[in-house]
C-alpha cells in the first residue's frame, strides 16, 4: 500500500502547488485592475461600508472583552509578583502585539470575508460574474477588487479600534474594580509601547492578515461550484483557510521581527 | 460544408469536439446561423444548447474545433481579445443575471456606461427608451428581486439590446414563464430581428414558439446538428427528430395542435 500513499501525497502536493499559483495569478490581476482606470471609487466605498462600517460594533464589543478579561487575569498574576503596576504594559503590549491584529482579522474573517466569499459565489451560481464578462466588464475589475481593496483599508482601522476599547476595557477592570491607580496604568501602557517594535509591528501584521483574508475570501468566492453547495463550500472553505493563514503569518512575521 | 457560402453565417461552428467528465457534448460538431435570421436551437435537456451559446461568447472553450463568429475563431482569442469580439453579442441569460445589487435602471445603463462616452442625460434617456420597448416604463429604481420573473427576463433584454449588438443569443428565454409573457418576449424578439436585423440565436426546447419564431432550426442530437428550416423539421423522417417531437406532444405543451397552423403564421 506504500506506492499508492506516496502517489496521493504527489498529487496532493501538486494541487496545493497549482492552488497556490491560481492565488497568485488571481492576485497580479486585481493588482493590475486596481491600479488602472476606471477606479470604481463609488464601490470601493460601498464595500468600505459593508465590510467596515457593519464590523464596527463586533470589533469594539470584543476588543473591550478582551482588554477586560487581559486587566482581570494580568492584575491576579502581577499581584503574585507584586507587579500589579505594571499592567498597563502587560494589557498595552500583549493587544497591540498579538490579540489586537489577530483577533481583529478572526473577527473580520467570520463577518466580512465570508460575506465577500458567499456574495462573489452566489453571483457566479446565478451567472451574473458570466453577464458582466458577455457585457466585456471584468468581474475582476468590477466585482472583486473593490471588495479585496477594501478589507486592506479596513482591517488595520478596525484592528486600531479594537486596541483602544482593550485598554479601556482593561481600565475599567483594573482601576476602576480592583482599584488600581489610573495613573500608574496609564503611564505604564505609556511607556512601554514603542513605535518602532509594537506599533510598526501591529500595522504590517493587520495589513499582511488583510491582504490574506481578502485574497482568499474573493478566490475563494470567484471559484466557486455554481451550485448552492458550491456557495457553502466556499463561505467555510474562506473562513478555514483564512484563519489558518492569520495564525501561520502572525508566527512568520512575530519571528521576522525578533531577528 | 453547410450549404451556400461562409459568409451567409454569421456564426459558425466546426468540427467542435467537447466533453464534460465522461459525456461527449459535442462530437464534431459543424453548423451555421445564418446572417440577420431568427435560429432555434432544440433538443432534450442536456443535449447542449447552454454549452453552444457559452462557446458562441467565449465562456467555454472546447477541446478542439473552431467557432467563428463575424469571421473570427473565439476560441483561439485571448479573454482581452473577446472583449473586443463580445461587443458585437448581447446575451439573455436564462435567469436574466441581472446584477441584484444594482437598480433596474442602473443595470441596463451599465454597458453604456462602462463602454460609451455618452453623459448621463443621454444615457438615462437611451435606457428610458428600452425600457419602454420592452413595456416596462417606471420600473427602473426597482431591484431585480422586486420583478416577476417575465419583467425581470424583459429587463434584462433591454440590458442585452442596449448597446445594439449584432448577434443575439437567448437561452431559454421562455423558461419558466406563463403564455402570455412567452407570447410578450416572442414578439419582442420577433420585431427586434424584423426591424433591426439582429442575428439571433435561441436555444429553447420550448417547441410551439419555436416554430412560431424559427427561421431555422438546428436540432442538436448525439453531439451533433441537424439543421433546417420549420417545415424541413416537421417532415423528417429521421427517428430521433420524431421521438423530440412526439415526446412534446405528449407533455403538457399543447404544441402539437397549433403547430402547423402557427408554423406558417409565424414566418410571413
Amino acid at each position: 500500500m506504500k506506492a499508492p500513499a506516496i502517489s496521493t501525497l504527489g498529487l496532493r502536493t501538486l494541487e496545493l502547488v497549482g492552488h497556490l499559483g491560481r492565488v497568485a495569478l488571481f492576485l497580479s490581476h486585481i493588482g493590475r485592475v486596481a491600479v488602472k482606470k476606471p477606479y470604481r471609487l463609488r464601490r470601493l466605498v460601498n464595500e468600505v461600508f459593508d465590510s467596515g462600517v457593519l464590523s464596527l460594533a463586533i470589533v469594539c464589543l470584543a476588543g473591550a472583552t478582551v482588554g477586560a478579561v487581559l486587566g482581570l487575569q494580568g492584575y491576579n498574576t502581577l499581584t503574585r509578583f507584586g507587579a500589579a503596576g505594571s499592567l498597563g504594559a502587560v494589557v498595552g503590549l500583549s493587544l497591540v502585539r498579538e490579540l489586537g491584529p489577530v483577533l481583529t482579522a478572526l473577527l473580520v474573517t467570520g463577518r466580512a470575508g465570508s460575506a465577500m466569499a458567499a456574495e462573489i459565489a452566489s453571483m457566479v451560481t446565478t451567472g451574473q460574474i458570466d453577464g458582466l464578462r458577455m457585457m466585456s466588464i471584468d468581474p475582476v475589475d468590477f466585482v472583486v477588487a473593490p471588495k479585496a481593496l477594501a478589507m486592506l483599508f479596513v482591517l488595520p482601522m478596525l484592528s486600531a479600534l479594537f486596541i483602544v476599547f482593550g485598554f479601556f476595557g482593561g481600565y475599567i477592570v483594573g482601576v476602576e474594580l480592583l482599584g488600581l491607580d489610573g495613573g500608574t496604568y496609564l503611564s505604564s501602557l505609556e511607556n512601554s509601547i514603542e513605535f518602532h517594535d509594537d506599533v510598526a509591528q501591529s500595522l504590517v501584521k493587520s495589513v499582511v492578515f488583510a491582504a490574506l483574508v481578502g485574497t482568499i475570501a474573493t478566490y475563494r468566492g470567484f471559484h466557486a461550484e455554481p451550485t448552492s453547495a458550491g456557495v457553502s463550500a466556499a463561505t467555510t472553505g474562506t473562513v478555514v483557510a483564512a484563519s489558518l493563514a492569520v495564525l501561520l503569518f502572525d508566527y512568520v512575521i512575530t519571528a521576522l521581527w525578533s531577528v | 460544408m453547410d450549404g451556400g457560402p461562409a459568409d451567409e453565417f454569421r456564426v459558425r461552428f466546426d468540427g467542435v469536439h467537447l466533453r464534460r467528465g465522461d459525456r461527449r457534448v459535442f462530437d464534431g460538431l459543424s453548423c451555421g446561423f445564418t446572417r440577420a435570421r431568427i435560429t432555434v436551437v432544440l433538443g432534450g435537456s442536456g443535449a447542449g444548447k447552454t454549452t453552444m451559446l457559452r462557446l458562441i461568447g467565449g465562456l467555454s472553450r472546447p477541446e478542439s474545433g473552431s467557432v467563428y463568429v463575424a469571421g473570427e475563431d473565439v476560441t483561439r482569442l485571448s479573454e482581452r481579445e473577446l472583449f473586443r469580439t463580445r461587443a458585437r453579442i448581447g446575451m439573455l441569460f436564462q435567469g436574466g443575471a441581472l446584477l441584484d445589487s444594482m437598480t433596474i435602471f442602473e443595470n441596463v445603463a451599465l454597458p453604456l456606461r462602462e463602454h460609451t462616452q455618452l453623459s448621463e442625460h443621454e444615457i438615462a434617456a437611451e435606457v428610458n427608451r428600452r425600457l419602454v420597448a420592452v413595456g416596462l416604463p417606471e420600473t427602473g429604481n426597482l431591484y431585480p428581486r422586486e420583478l416577476s420573473g417575465g419583467m425581470s427576463r424583459r429587463a434584462a433584454l433591454a440590458r442585452t439590446i442596449v448597446t445594439d449588438p449584432e448577434i443575439v443569443l437567448c437561452d431559454e428565454p421562455f423558461s419558466g414563464l406563463d403564455p402570455i409573457n412567452v407570447r410578450r418576449i416572442e414578439a419582442l424578439l420577433i420585431d427586434l430581428n424584423r426591424r433591426l436585423g439582429l442575428t439571433m440565436i435561441i436555444a429553447s426546447h420550448h417547441l410551439a414558439s419555436s416554430l412560431r419564431m424559427a427561421d431555422r432550426i438546428v436540432f442538436l442530437v448525439d453531439g451533433r446538428a441537424i439543421a433546417g428550416t420549420p417545415e424541413d423539421l416537421l417532415r423528417s423522417t429521421d427517428q430521433r427528430v420524431l421521438e423530440f417531437l412526439r415526446a412534446d406532444s405528449d407533455g403538457p405543451d399543447e404544441t402539437s395542435r397549433h403547430v402547423p397552423a402557427t408554423a406558417s403564421a409565424g414566418r410571413v
